[in-house]
């Protein structure tokens, strides 16, 4: 899969650093592209995506208070009905929760947690799985088994358990040195070392087609260096499948994320992210106050959708058979 | 024969020892044990004394021989928030968590089969396209969503099934049960459906799949050709084939089941042992950590173990690759 479609994609870019500003008018005519145009639910999945990462980006500027400050929280506010409704009031358009923090503030700011814990932990885990993957695929032997036979007993093991073990293990090491920016580090720790093996996996596989071939032989007789060889010329032909990986996987980081924060082994309710806000909100269900709960469901929800949608596209555009 | 079942038995022994020193690194060095019992003013030489007591001053070898020993008859020592033993802690809610999974499964299979079977014979269908719509949302959505959403619509809104807890339980023996009685049965409807949504939706897309495959090979054209009706090839012929795989997946999900049920657990307060993991894992209590680390690891190598023996019993095909392999 990957040998056939990225030496096209490696001309692309090759071609584009030497026209310059035609790289631009050149990948809009590539037939990546154009499965992009053709199919809309994509192009709808990718819209939406891009806007909640706009959301997220901007949030300090969207948002009508800053959740985080208690001094901009007041109490009278508290537990007012989203602004359509009959009891809505301006500025707060999908209502306040228990402390008269303002939903929509709220969520745009967990959005941007969510979403930050999500990237990271997915680069962490590709960071972790590439070089696995190739140290197991170029040198094989001893290493390669070892490596492989902890993927394989990981692999049996859902995510979420382990990254579950590790927040209770972090937790039980640090103690109270734990504050919200190192929780949000051992959720990337955590979420990396839980998602590493399928990257190793894919990685691993296109290695041990790639280094049989001609120019890596080439490379080993002029005397680079193995990780050079590694790194500049095997890594760019396994990119194609590492790249649809990262996407599925993004969706699957920011759904462990929401999960762990959900069951309280999380982020923290002074810093919270999508997840923590929905187990907050969830304690207001009986008591009829709704939208605490269901717009950060529906944006995690929405995100989580959108991102999948557009991984299962790519899935099927890098794959030459589907063509 | 003998010998692979031999060498993946003495695998899966080497994954559990693995598991186990994971598990003992947990519990002996996350965290001071002699810390989690005593009171802050309790004096170093008391201290050093219940140290000694623990054991905790052997050589490290000997400690992890000890775990592993006390592991093997169910030891899994004391809990810090309960001061009860790990190991009664959690067999009293073993039954809770088995029931839920077991009949989550049940449910994921009965309609998974359904809808895939439904979704490959009539593909072009409105129910068709709904349920891979539906099957979309079941694998994108988050599992205590869908738990709190059936909540706020079953429980809130109309009120008809209870939101939280097992409802009433029959003891038989030490095992309880709430099969047995309305309200038992009434509370395990919203866990079940919530825990066993995404195995359905795998299964439905493995079904249908499937279907579609084997309808197009030549013993269902001959089938047809021979004038049995649509009826016997499509469920006589046609689905048969199609369950070996389903079976085997709905198997191996099983343990994924069982580790999933934490979150279900957590969201309908569903008192088995994902619930009591949680609640040690955000009271940092070790022990039941490490207890449940290695329950789960044995019920999933277990599950694998015999999924690998039952193969080769049901595909002579792979007895004799592994043969000459070997």
């Amino acid at each position: 899969m990957s040998d056939a479609v990225v030496p096209h994609r490696n001309q692309d870019s090759a071609q584009g650093a030497r026209v310059g500003a035609g790289w631009f008018r050149r990948a809009l005519d590539s037939d990546i592209f154009y499965s992009f145009r053709r199919s809309k639910l994509t192009v709808v999945a990718a819209v939406i995506t891009a806007l909640f990462f706009l959301l997220a980006i901007f949030a300090s500027w969207l948002a009508v208070q800053n959740p985080f400050d208690p001094a901009q929280l007041q109490l009278l506010n508290s537990r007012i009905s989203p602004l359509w409704t009959a009891d809505g009031q301006s500025p707060f358009l999908l209502g306040t929760d228990e402390q008269g923090r303002d939903v929509f503030s709220a969520i745009l700011y967990g959005l941007r947690i969510s979403l930050a814990v999500g990237l990271a932990g997915v680069v962490f885990a590709g960071a972790l799985g590439i070089g696995l993957g190739l140290i197991a695929g170029y040198f094989g032997g001893a290493v390669d088994g070892v490596i492989m036979r902890i993927a394989d007993v990981q692999l049996t093991f859902p995510a979420i358990l382990i990254a579950l073990l590790i927040n209770g293990v972090a937790k039980s090491l640090l103690g109270n040195k734990l504050d919200e920016t190192s929780t949000l580090g051992v959720l990337v720790i955590a979420i990396g070392l839980s998602f590493w093996v399928q990257y190793a996996r894919t990685v691993r596989g296109s290695v041990m087609v790639e280094k049989n071939k001609d120019y890596v032989a080439a490379a080993q007789l002029i005397g680079l260096p193995a990780p050079k060889i590694m790194l500049r010329h095997v890594l760019p032909n396994t990119m194609g499948p590492i790249l649809v990986i990262a996407t599925i996987n993004l969706a699957l980081a920011i759904i462990t994320e929401a999960t762990l924060s959900f069951l309280g082994a999380g982020m923290p309710d002074t810093m919270p992210s999508l997840g923590t806000l929905i187990r907050i909100g969830n304690n207001y269900l009986f008591a009829g106050e709704w939208w605490i709960v269901a717009f950060p469901g529906i944006a995690l929800a929405g995100l989580i959708l959108s991102i999948n949608l557009l991984g299962d596209w790519l899935r099927d555009a890098l794959n030459p058979k589907l063509r | 024969m003998l010998a692979f079942t031999l060498r993946r038995m003495l695998q899966a022994i080497g994954v559990m020892l693995a598991v186990g020193v994971i598990a003992f690194s947990m519990f002996r060095f996350a965290g001071d044990p002699v810390n989690q019992i005593v009171s802050i003013d309790t004096s170093a030489a008391e201290r050093a004394s219940i140290r000694q007591s623990l054991g905790l001053d052997d050589p490290v070898l000997v400690q992890f021989a000890r775990y592993f020993i006390d592991a093997v008859q169910f030891k899994f020592g004391v809990s810090y928030q309960f001061r009860l033993p790990v190991s009664s802690l959690l067999m009293e809610r073993l039954p809770a968590t088995l029931e839920l999974a077991i009949c989550a499964t049940l449910f994921a299979m009965v309609a998974g089969i359904l809808m895939g079977v439904y979704s490959a014979l009539r593909r072009d269908t409105v129910l068709a396209k709904l349920f891979q719509a539906v099957s979309l949302i079941g694998i994108s959505l988050p599992t205590f969503l869908i738990g709190i959403l059936l909540i706020y619509l079953f429980a809130v809104t109309l009120g008809w099934l209870p939101s939280f807890g097992r409802g009433e339980v029959v003891k038989l023996g030490w095992w309880t049960t709430g099969l047995l009685t309305v309200s038992g049965l009434k509370a395990l409807i919203m866990p079940a459906i919530t825990l066993g949504l995404f195995q359905m939706t795998l299964i439905m897309r493995l079904v249908r799949a499937e279907m579609l495959e084997v309808l197009r090979t030549d013993y269902i054209r001959f089938a047809r050709a021979r004038g049995l009706t649509t009826r016997a090839i499509h469920f006589g012929h046609a689905l048969k084939n199609t369950l070996v795989p389903v079976i085997t997946v709905a198997g191996l999900q099983f343990g994924s089941v069982i580790a999933f049920s934490i979150i279900t657990e957590t969201v309908f307060q569903w008192p088995g042992m994902g619930l009591l993991f949680v609640q040690a894992v955000q009271n940092v209590d070790i022990p039941i950590m490490a207890a449940y680390l290695l329950m789960v690891s044995l019920i999933f190598v277990t599950i694998n173990l015999v999924v690998d023996i039952l193969y080769t019993v049901v595909d002579p095909r792979l007895r004799s690759t592994v043969g000459r392999a070997s």
